[in-house]
């Protein structure tokens, strides 16, 4: 018995143990149902065991939908519990784990999970390749980022969430201030998540480098590929940092050194340091995919090519060298001299410059243009105002001696979600409608998807708005209640209204899948939305193989070209295609991955030993294993391109 | 017979061993802290070099430009990082 009183929860509370009777539940019913439907063989091999890029990108976007309603569960808790003064909903260790896991769940395992999973279904369609450059490395990625997401799920109804913040600065993050395994789970679930990531880096930069259809040349790739590019150069060297930080991190609290300790030689801001040397980078990594997803879809639904296609390249090249300048103005306040402050001021004020300059580009591409204001459409247009209201407190926050004010208030708050929400969110949802037919062979519903945008924005709108009004009047963040007396009262109340709209957009969205997947007809065609790049000028939805026949191309708009210039894409006839083998072993090294850490988080040694020898089995396994792939015969290609309905 | 022997190698393996060598004194001779981790880096980063180019072959492919663009951005963001890092917590602490 003594062995499980570690499993137990420091600060239990009615609503957690809620949780976990719903979670039970939730996994008898899935295993009964998949049981119940006899689907467990179609699940292994045509989901769990694929290497196919586009399943693999479909399986990052649900779960980046998953964990979307679970950081918005969160989100709506914080802001019902702020909603009115002196709130006894969430008591303040509670409330600390409720946005530390906010946090979290946001950023890496949704914001990044819809990025990397947009851009693993969108990529080699554009490029015109057939898979990734390393198939089965790309299962690894979404199955160590599950396994990593999975195991910081669990950690709130076993053994507790961590509590320091997303940003779980030390000294309060080490083991004097933070005494239960919640911050492992922090360190253990980013650390396997983060290798994923760091192989999703490699693995793209040379898809993108090597694989290109001819006559591609770089500076004719579709818009979106090249930010996929820059994002994925930033990735690879951001990364590494957080993984050694993460790492340092561990051995404070687990090994009893004292890297990140303000005794014994230690230097406990050094964290915040290394934190931010990746995390802003990461913030650049959300959004220049989004910035490349806003590009396609202005220029499809203005019905005119990108104004500046050079000017947008060197401003992306730009924005990843100047990201890795700048970290220090997430912490003006901490003590460094004026100097330090101003070089990291004017680095920070910078980048405005070539964001500005993509605003612009895109405003340019929209005049004149014939808009047509679909749903993705109207996410582009509400990002364009929204991003830039973020964009100018962004600029108001990297002058420090203001920050003095700004710093650690709701003002921040409001500022970042300002620009991830219209920057990140907005773009996701506007790429998975636009893309929505290529995966499935339907469009989204159109009626329900303007509702999901107008509740989203206005909701997002009143969320977060006030946030800076309450900011300014020294609201300070993360704090799980005020007094009446500070006169924050009313305004939190509208915070909590936006928050309600906004549950009720996520909703509308859900809705409007289950809505189409039953009434939307399916004969949509090749090109649903009179669209421009390469993606399209294949089937819906997207057969095994992407393309019958390699295309040829010369511009960055191959597909438009050939439905307006005359252009030939598809120039040889169909031969066989060679193709990856299924593998299972990449699921059984994420399980592998997620005993490890979850015996790490709570110093089983045997368990750590036991699952550190499955990992290396499993990889001594691979570097033994003879699979040559398969082929696709010619007969099989040209009876499915006729099933479509379009012989070439 | 001369197209066969890689006196690339060769020579690249020879500068190593000397680097190594040089790297060595830092232990066996008597010398103060600064200059003893001086030497370690520069022969470390020297050596790497050597490694990458000569072992590694980094520019005999077609990648030429990738490889060395690659290799260049990533000096820079550590030197960005290692400095920024010293100027932040140590020179322009208050």
């Amino acid at each position: 018995m003594e062995f499980f009183e570690r499993f137990a929860i420091p600060h239990p509370s009615p609503l957690i143990y809620a949780s976990m009777v719903a979670i039970g539940l939730t996994l008898i019913a899935i295993v009964i149902g998949i049981t119940y439907f006899n689907k467990w063989g179609y699940l292994w091999r045509e989901w769990l065991t694929t290497v196919d890029h586009k399943r693999i990108g479909i399986m990052y976007m649900i779960s980046a939908l998953l964990m979307l309603f679970r950081g918005g569960a969160d989100a709506v808790m914080m802001r019902l519990q702020t909603a009115v003064p002196d709130n006894a909903f969430l008591d303040a260790q509670h409330y600390n784990e409720v946005f530390t896991t906010h946090g979290v769940v946001m950023i890496f395992f949704m914001a990044m999970a819809f990025v990397i999973g947009l851009m693993n279904f969108v990529v080699p369609l554009q490029i015109g390749a057939r898979d990734v450059a390393f198939p089965r490395l790309n299962a690894i990625s979404f199955w160590l980022y599950f396994a990593g997401a999975m195991l910081f799920n669990i950690s709130f109804v076993i053994g507790g969430s961590p509590d320091a913040g997303w940003t779980n600065y030390f000294p309060l993050a080490g083991t004097d201030f933070s005494e239960s395994v919640g911050v492992n789970y922090y360190m253990w679930s980013l650390q396997i998540s983060g290798i994923g990531t760091l192989m999703t880096g490699i693995n793209f930069i040379v898809t993108i480098l090597k694989m290109r259809a001819p006559g591609m040349k770089l500076m004719k790739m579709p818009m979106f590929t090249w930010s996929a590019l820059i994002t994925n150069v930033i990735i690879v060297f951001a990364f590494p940092v957080l993984t050694i930080a993460l790492l340092m991190g561990t051995f404070d609290r687990q090994f009893g050194t004292h890297f990140f300790a303000s005794t014994n030689g230690g230097m406990d801001m050094l964290w915040a340091n290394l934190f931010w040397v990746w995390g802003h980078p990461e913030v650049y990594i959300l959004i220049l995919p989004a910035f490349g997803i806003y590009s396609e879809i202005i220029a499809t639904f203005s019905q005119r090519n990108l104004y500046g296609y050079k000017s947008m390249v060197g401003s992306m090249v730009i924005i990843s060298f100047l990201s890795f300048l700048v970290w220090v103005h997430h912490f003006f306040t901490m003590g460094h001299g004026a100097l330090v402050n101003g070089i990291f001021s004017i680095t920070t004020m910078a980048i405005a410059v070539p964001t500005g300059i993509k605003i612009f580009n895109w405003l340019l591409t929209m005049w004149k243009g014939k808009i047509r204001f679909t749903v993705p459409m109207l996410y582009s247009l509400g990002f364009i105002p929204l991003f830039t209201i973020g964009g100018v407190t962004g600029v108001m926050l990297a002058i420090a001696s203001a920050d003095y004010q700004y710093h650690n208030t709701m003002f921040l708050v409001a500022h970042f979600h300002n620009v991830i929400i219209p920057g990140v969110v907005f773009a996701m949802l506007a790429g998975l409608t636009y893309w929505w037919p290529k995966m499935f062979g339907f469009m989204l519903n159109e009626r329900i998807g303007k509702w999901g945008f107008w509740f989203l924005s206005i909701g997002f709108v009143f969320a977060f708005f006030p946030m800076y009004i309450t900011g300014l009047d020294g609201q300070a963040r993360r704090m799980y209640t005020y007094s009446e007396a500070t006169g924050f009262g009313p305004l939190n109340m509208l915070s909590f209204f936006g928050a309600g709209l906004m549950a009720i957009a996520f909703a509308l969205i859900v809705y409007n899948v289950y809505y189409s997947f039953r009434h939307s007809p399916r004969n949509v065609g090749m090109d649903p939305w009179n669209a421009r790049s390469l993606e399209w000028a294949t089937q819906n939805p997207v057969p095994e193989y992407n393309f019958a026949v390699t295309p040829v191309v010369n511009s960055s708009e191959a597909f438009w070209d050939s439905k307006k210039n005359g252009h030939q894409l598809f120039k040889d006839k169909i031969t066989k295609i060679h193709m990856p083998n299924n593998s299972g072993m990449p699921i059984i090294l994420a399980g592998f991955f997620f005993i490890f850490g979850f015996s790490f988080v709570f110093s089983i040694w045997i368990g750590v030993i036991v699952s550190a020898l499955g990992i290396l089995g499993t990889m001594a396994y691979r570097s033994f294993e003879n699979d040559h792939g398969r082929y696709i015969s010619e007969e099989e290609i040209k009876e499915t391109e006729k099933e479509y309905g379009g012989a070439k | 017979m001369k197209e066969l022997f890689p006196a690339k190698q060769v020579i690249g393996f020879v500068f190593s061993l000397i680097l190594t060598a040089v790297a060595l004194t830092v232990y066996f001779l008597d010398m103060s802290f600064e200059m003893g981790i001086t030497i370690l880096l520069v022969t470390a980063f020297i050596q790497a070099a050597l490694q990458l180019v000569f072992f590694m072959h980094a520019g005999e492919s077609e990648d030429k430009k990738a490889i060395y663009t690659n290799v260049y951005y990533g000096i820079a963001i550590a030197l960005v990082t290692v400095f920024g890092t010293l100027l932040t917590l140590i020179w322009g602490y208050m």
